[in-house]
């Protein structure tokens, strides 16, 4: 309630003002404090007081449950066959049920919450440190950061332990970024970077009221000094700490708290998981509009074929079955009416209360599967898959679109240094060889050897020209550590980590920043030192860094490493071309390459550069502009030495992987970050390109960068347009995954081409383009985006997902800047990766490699949409053919709403009868093994496209349960035609024809779940005839005992009485044997008509409504009999 | 890490049976050879059984019982009718002699309802004090009716009397009325109230006969063990039918010696007490008699449901087992046992 209050709309507009620590100013004694929220994060939904009845609410405003909760009010309000108990049970059941299970999610995120909430922070209160916890921060309140911490609240900040007054932070958990940002300090704050200083402080802060943009921000800050002026500073975003992100590089800094818990930044961009919902449910839906109608209908016949017979007097009112003196006055609208409530009241089993029960069931319990399975646990990090949510399982086995990450997810993120070129000049180690070069030379193999002097240069540029810091071996931060050294490597890029280890190789060493002088140790075993004058840092736009360094003997030197085309237009130019063969046949083959330069400062130009860059960071408005126009004359006329290039290893299996998925039926998109000719050459190494496809490509290369080149665009996107859709002859139409059949196509976009794409600048015909690419990325086979921001792979996702026939979208990926399109996909993985939590936070589904997707989909996805499904299909028939003898019956007692079952059998059917077994299978049954689903991917189209779950299973199914419902009915109706059924003459009742047919219902369903089963554990057995067990038993005790509490003892003796009469026992088994037959014969017929279509030599099981593999997929002959041999498969 | 237990990771050993024509074939044979003969098994029993039916409602103008047609509860003297018939065959073993209401709607929700078990029980609160459901037959004249209710209001109360008739004598043949109720419903579920004494007269005390009885529950019986709530037409009554047109047992009648039949071949009379109408609602009343095999009374629909079941089984086998065979030969690798 308090957080509602705290975000309120009225409360964004105008300025807040923030008193710094707290201590008020002689002037400002009039101003009323503001009050502001605490720094609390809530993410969970309940509290303790308010669970009961916000769920109660939230669960009744499903459909389902509502519907329940009418029907339960009918029966306690309006007179009706059945009493309110038994639908009241199962709902209370349910409504429990779920109760706990979100209850106890929520009690996970309020532990979540707290984790955050209770860290502890310190606070500079009275000039002394004080811990706090989190929540405890005030607004207003200075705090302290250290290096590696994470800002607890927004804050401005005020003082910095370096000298300039900055700090670095690196906002990945926000943005995604993960290099450094520079943030300044409040000018005239900087030296107070004591706790007594910064206590002597008064100041205030005017802002503006929190708003989400990360970017932007407004205010400013009056500094109180005695016997002076105040002054006015205006804040900005450099200015402002994010809660989120964290302080790297720097010892500590002090800031004063503006935004706090649910109003900072971060909680204002907090996406809160919506509700994805599957499209199992989808069907359950659609399904139960259909049975509601068969309700609806079922009661309205009723109804009305009850007041055509009673319009018979003789019917009406017989002598010996008078009205009570109520029912003759009730008027005959409001009886018609009750009476129609009353037969739906009868008949509301159909809908089945307990489905949704056992469906939570299993999806809860199922999941467990998956974060067990030692298959996808992971030695190196020590971790399995983890499962977020559990309703999605059944969405797993349905994927269309598998959208992927590259680096991280497809790659391992772990960089290797692979080789160099000095002036032309490759360098490689050779691991594998161990030659006669001494140690200190480092194990290299020459092609050609470039001058000692420039090969120096190029070594020391390595080492110089980094951001890399040293940390003793103890304190990790997720990054890489280093066996031989006690020292480890840290910087925001793996990259630079690479390199230096690379040049450790060949013999110099990087042995740390010590007083602005870095030490490098050289091959002759010499320490050099070399003071760090200015560090220009890398930013994604320059796509370089530079670093100008003092040598001992006074020289500057200037080193920039960067990518090739931010360098090569910075160099001499004829450099230029022995390098660049290197660097685009290195970009070939998948490595990341830089450029590294290099230029010599004259004292002179040096002065200049300082005195700018000086400037340049002081300045308070347009800083970053000012900057990188520094950056940009200073990195300059520089001499090219030579080109690195560093793998980023795949991880192992992502090949197979891919290949799996596509087999699979399925869409690889990758999209990276990245650029396009690393990306390109990843995608052929794991061979999302194969040789044979042909890529078709809209990036700035193809496209141009020319004012034209939306025109450009425009006409490349309807030649490929013709290409693809037009050209070629229409194939059978409808099949959706057919593109296997003819030439494969591989699409390339960059990011700005797809920005041009989706947001054109003019209006006109955009919509056409974008319906004619979307044309194209469906017709190809894989597809490549790269240089994506990461809003922009969530508007790929987007758009894929809302095409026609919305295919079920996957989106994989390990770092921040995935998380919008894991949170946009159907569903969402995230790998358990190096780049932080943040994915796997935010994922549906977490696994530690890419490799483990092919055994999540083709087998745990398969199995369990095979499982729901099923679920779902048994439940409908099982209560169709429940009711429809209660149905039937109406027509013999003159609809007078009679039912056929006691009210225990009503009540227990579905609670206890019936399922246990169906719980089992949903959770138990492999229908094909798991080796086999994962070793043929094949089989996983045969439950693509919601297969299981379209209208004609369901009628199958239905007709089935309608079959069966008659055979009960008739069969039992036959059989009384003569009501003395023992051998002594004695006569059965009602009820008796009643208990036999739910003797056959009972056994029959157990036993078709029994035929479906195809995997029997001992569970199964276990439940499967337990549950008959149990219904004998049951009845047996039910009828066994005069039951005080009973107004009538219908039931008493009856079951016994029934199981002494012969007929009844034959009976019972014919009319089970009936009702299974046509199932056990169709499957013998599809089995024979397989067989006789089949080549491979595999039996699969076939489930009745199964996909026939030759749907959508053509190419059968061929890729079974590939398979076939491949994997030979052996069931049973 | 997770553990390697066999459930976790979904390898319990497990049986995969597949559903083969190899293997489903040899089934439909097998049932096909039991079904068939537990079918003609029991078709020959059931047509081995003598049953001879009645319709003594009156409805033809010819019948005897036609003037009885339009009777009421309380008309007095009761109208008695005397319809003769001829057994064609003797019947051999014990007779159940039943009657049987058409149209007769006894599983109607207002009348299955409209009883009070407890009352029924002997419980003695219940009995002077019945339950809502048995409304409008709970009170009559301000005192409780015992047993109350539309079930027990409308008690089956024609008297069947059955003589043989040889040479113009007509000799009874004798009913037997205890035994043709459910044991537990006679021991257990049916008792008369508990006081002191035996005196049914006392111990109902308090309450008023059911409207349409001509005579109080505590006189429905001359002999104890078979009076008020224990008499067994009442208990046979109350078991409401499962379809409107149905029987109940009426009475036995017992093979004397081992000599003579049951009931021989020959002419006989019933002699019937008219008291029941059901012509008001267009029912129809019977007498049958009838003797019961192992499976009960005559019955041809299991029979002929389980030879034409084991028929289409054995017959679908035949084809299948063609069809499997003609493509089973032609591709053998698919036949390869697994």
């Amino acid at each position: 309630m308090w957080s509602a209050w705290c975000a309120g709309e009225e409360k964004r507009v105008g300025t807040r003002t923030v008193v710094v620590g707290h201590r008020t100013v002689s002037e400002t004694d009039a101003y009323v404090a503001q009050k502001f929220c605490d720094n609390r994060i809530v993410s969970s939904k309940y509290t303790i007081w308010n669970f009961l009845p916000k769920n109660l609410f939230e669960q009744f405003r499903r459909i389902a449950n509502f519907y329940f909760l009418i029907i339960f009010l009918v029966q306690v309000i309006v007179d009706t066959p059945t009493s309110p108990i038994t639908s009241g049970l199962p709902l209370f059941f349910v409504i429990t049920v779920t109760a706990i299970k979100q209850g106890y999610e929520d009690w996970l995120r309020h532990r979540a919450d707290n984790e955050v909430n209770k860290s502890t922070v310190f606070i500079v209160e009275n000039a002394k440190q004080v811990q706090k916890e989190s929540e405890k921060i005030k607004v207003g309140d200075i705090v302290e950061v250290k290096a590696d911490e994470t800002f607890p609240c927004d804050l401005i900040f005020l003082a910095s332990s370096s000298v300039d007054g900055t700090c670095y932070v690196t906002t990945a958990s926000l943005d995604g970024e993960s290099n450094f940002k520079t943030h300044y300090a409040v000018r005239d704050t900087t030296v107070l970077c004591t706790d007594e200083a910064i206590d002597a402080l008064t100041a205030t802060i005017e802002c503006e009221q929190p708003q989400p943009d990360l970017y932007k921000f407004v205010g400013r800050i009056i500094i109180y000094r005695s016997n002076q002026e105040p002054i006015a500073r205006s804040l900005g975003p450099e200015n402002l700490l994010l809660k989120g992100a964290t302080l790297k590089n720097t010892k500590k800094i002090y800031g004063v708290a503006v935004y706090t818990g649910m109003e900072t930044k971060m909680a204002l961009n907090y996406q809160g998981k919506s509700q994805k919902r599957s499209a199992v449910e989808k069907s359950i839906n659609a399904f139960l509009i259909v049975y509601l109608c068969i309700l609806l209908s079922k009661a309205t016949v009723c109804t009305t074929l009850k007041y055509v017979w009673q319009s018979n007097p003789r019917n009406d009112e017989p002598w010996y079955n008078e009205k009570t003196k109520k029912e003759r006055e009730t008027f005959k609208v409001l009886r018609m009416f009750t009476d129609f409530l009353s037969f739906m009241v009868l008949f509301n089993f159909i809908i089945p209360v307990s489905m949704y029960v056992t469906v939570e069931m299993q999806k809860f319990l199922g999941s467990f599967f998956i974060s067990w399975d030692k298959e996808m646990y992971d030695e190196e990090i020590k971790e399995g898959a983890l499962v977020n949510t559990s309703d999605l399982n059944e969405e797993l086995g349905q994927v269309e679109f598998v959208f992927t990450d590259k680096t991280g997810t497809l790659t391992e993120n772990s960089m290797e240094f692979i080789e160099c070129c000095i002036d032309g000049h490759k360098y490689k180690d050779c691991i594998s060889e161990v030659d006669g070069f001494s140690q200190t030379d480092g194990p290299l193999k020459y092609y050609g050897k470039a001058e000692k002097s420039r090969e120096e240069l190029f070594l020391r540029a390595l080492c110089l020209c980094h951001t890399v810091q040293i940390k003793e071996a103890d304190q990790v931060d997720g990054l890489i550590g280093h066996p031989e050294c006690k020292h480890t490597y840290i910087s925001s890029s793996p990259d630079e980590i690479a390199l230096v280890k690379g040049a450790e190789k060949y013999g110099f060493t990087f042995l740390g920043l010590e007083n602005d002088f870095m030490k490098i140790r050289n091959q002759k075993n010499e320490t050099e030192m070399y003071q760090l004058l200015h560090i220009l840092n890398f930013d994604p736009v320059r796509r370089r860094m530079s670093v100008i360094v003092r040598t001992i003997t006074g020289k500057l030197l200037l080193f920039c490493k960067g990518a090739d085309s931010s360098i090569f237009p910075r160099v001499q130019q004829e450099e230029i071309q022995q390098t660049k063969v290197h660097v685009d046949r290195n970009a070939m083959d998948g490595y990341r390459t830089l450029c590294v330069a290099f230029k010599e400062l004259t004292q002179k130009e040096y002065d200049k550069i300082d005195r700018q860059l000086n400037e340049a960071k002081m300045a308070l408005q347009d800083r970053e502009e000012k900057m990188a126009k520094v950056f940009e004359d200073t990195e300059a006329d520089m001499h090219l030495i030579g080109a690195t290039a560093v793998e980023d290893r795949l991880q192992e299996q992502s090949a197979e992987t891919i290949e799996a998925l596509h087999a699979a039926g399925m869409k690889v998109w990758v999209l990276t970050g990245d650029k396009m000719e690393t990306a390109k050459s990843t995608c052929y190494a794991c061979r999302l390109f194969q040789t044979s496809t042909e890529l078709l490509e809209l990036t700035v290369k193809t496209v141009g960068e020319s004012e034209r080149k939306e025109d450009r665009l425009h006409e490349l996107l309807l030649e490929y347009h013709k290409k693809l859709i037009q050209d070629v002859p229409k194939h059978r139409s409808g099949l959706k995954r057919s593109w296997t059949l003819s030439q494969d196509y591989g699409l390339i976009i960059d990011g700005s081409t797809l920005s041009l794409i989706l947001n054109p600048s003019q209006d006109s015909s955009s919509s056409n383009y974008k319906n004619i690419f979307l044309q194209i990325c469906l017709k190809c086979t894989a597809v490549l985006c790269c240089r994506m921001a990461p809003l922009q792979k969530a508007q790929i996702v987007r758009m894929v997902k809302n095409t026609k026939g919305s295919p079920i979208t996957l989106s994989i990926g390990d770092g921040a800047n995935d998380v919008s399109m894991i949170l946009e996909a159907h569903v969402g993985i995230g790998i358990k990766g190096k780049e932080g939590r943040q994915a796997a936070r935010n994922s549906d589904y977490a696994v530690p490699k890419f490799k483990h997707l092919r055994k999540l989909l083709l087998a745990h996805g398969h199995l369990y949409y095979v499982r729901i499904a099923h679920l779902v299909q048994y439940f409908f028939y099982k209560n169709l053919c429940f009711i429809l003898p209660q149905f039937l019956y109406q027509f013999f007692c003159g609809f007078s709403q009679q039912p056929l079952y006691d009210a225990a059998y009503l009540t227990m059917y579905n609670i206890c009868f019936t399922s246990l077994p169906i719980l089992a299978y949903s959770l138990l049954e492999q229908h094909i093994n798991i080796d086999t689903l994962t070793s043929d991917p094949q089989l996983y189209m045969k439950v693509s496209d919601n297969a299981m779950l379209q209208w004609r299973p369901f009628l199958y199914w239905t007709f089935l349960g309608a079959f069966e419902g008659l055979v009960f009915f008739f069969g039992v109706y036959f059989l009384f035609q003569n009501s003395s059924l023992e051998d002594n003459g004695k006569v059965f009742g009602n009820w008796t024809f009643g208990t036999i047919v739910f003797t056959v219902l009972v056994f029959t369903v157990t036993l078709k779940l029994a035929l479906d089963t195809r995997f029997w554990t001992w569970m199964n057995h276990f439940v499967i005839w337990g549950s008959l067990a149990f219904y004998v038993f049951f009845s047996f005790f039910w009828g066994g005992v005069i039951w005080p509490f009973l107004k009538q003892q219908r039931m008493y003796f009856v079951f016994a009485h029934m199981l002494t009469s012969v007929s009844t026992w034959l009976a019972i088994i014919l009319l089970i044997f009936i009702s299974l037959f046509p199932e056990i014969l169709l499957i013998v017929l599809k089995n024979i008509k397989e067989k006789n279509h089949q080549t491979g030599p595999f039996d699969l099981p076939m489930l009745v409504s199964y996909k026939r593999i030759e749907n959508g997929y053509v190419k059968t002959e061929d890729a079974v009999t590939n398979s076939a041999e491949r994997y030979p498969l052996r069931i049973l | 890490k997770p553990d390697n237990t066999a459930f976790k990771q979904q390898r319990l050993p497990a049986w995969q049976p597949i559903l083969t024509a190899g293997t489903v074939l040899p089934a439909f044979f097998v049932i096909g050879l039991i079904f068939i003969p537990i079918g003609i098994g029991i078709f020959v029993t059931s047509n081995n059984i003598r049953e001879y039916e009645i319709d003594y409602t009156g409805t033809d103008p010819s019948s005897p019982c036609n003037k009885c047609l339009n009777v009421s509860w309380d008309s007095t003297p009761p109208c008695t009718c005397t319809i003769n018939f001829t057994l064609e065959h003797s019947f051999e073993s014990n007779v159940f002699m039943y009657y049987g209401l058409s149209n007769f709607y006894q599983n109607h929700r207002r009348y299955v309802k409209s009883r009070d078990d407890s009352q029924l029980n002997g419980d003695n609160s219940s009995l002077l004090n019945p339950s809502k459901e048995c409304e409008p037959y709970r009170t009559n004249e301000d005192k409780p009716i015992a047993p109350c209710g539309a079930i027990a209001n409308s008690m089956f109360n024609d008297t069947l009397e059955l003589y043989r008739i040889d040479n113009d004598t007509r000799t009874p043949i004798t009913l037997i009325k205890k035994g043709i109720a459910w044991w537990t419903d006679k021991n257990v579920k049916f008792r008369n109230p508990t006081g002191d004494g035996n005196n049914l007269t006392a111990l109902f005390q308090g309450t008023t006969k059911p409207v349409n009885w001509p005579k109080p529950v505590y006189m429905l019986d001359s002999e104890l063990d078979n009076n008020g709530f224990i008499n067994e037409d009442f208990i046979v009554w109350m078991r409401t039918a499962a379809l409107p047109t149905f029987r109940k047992l009426y009475r036995l009648i017992e093979r004397k010696n081992n000599l003579q039949p049951t009931l021989q071949a020959g002419k006989y009379s019933l002699e019937i007490t008219y008291n029941y109408p059901v012509y008001s609602f267009d029912g129809r009343k019977r007498m049958i008699l009838s003797t019961i095999s192992w499976m009960g009374g005559k019955n041809p629909f299991l029979g002929i449901a389980y030879i034409t079941v084991g028929s289409i089984c054995f017959f679908l086998g035949v084809v299948l087992l063609i069809i499997h065979h003609k493509y089973g030969n032609r591709n053998t690798s698919a036949d390869i046992p697994n």
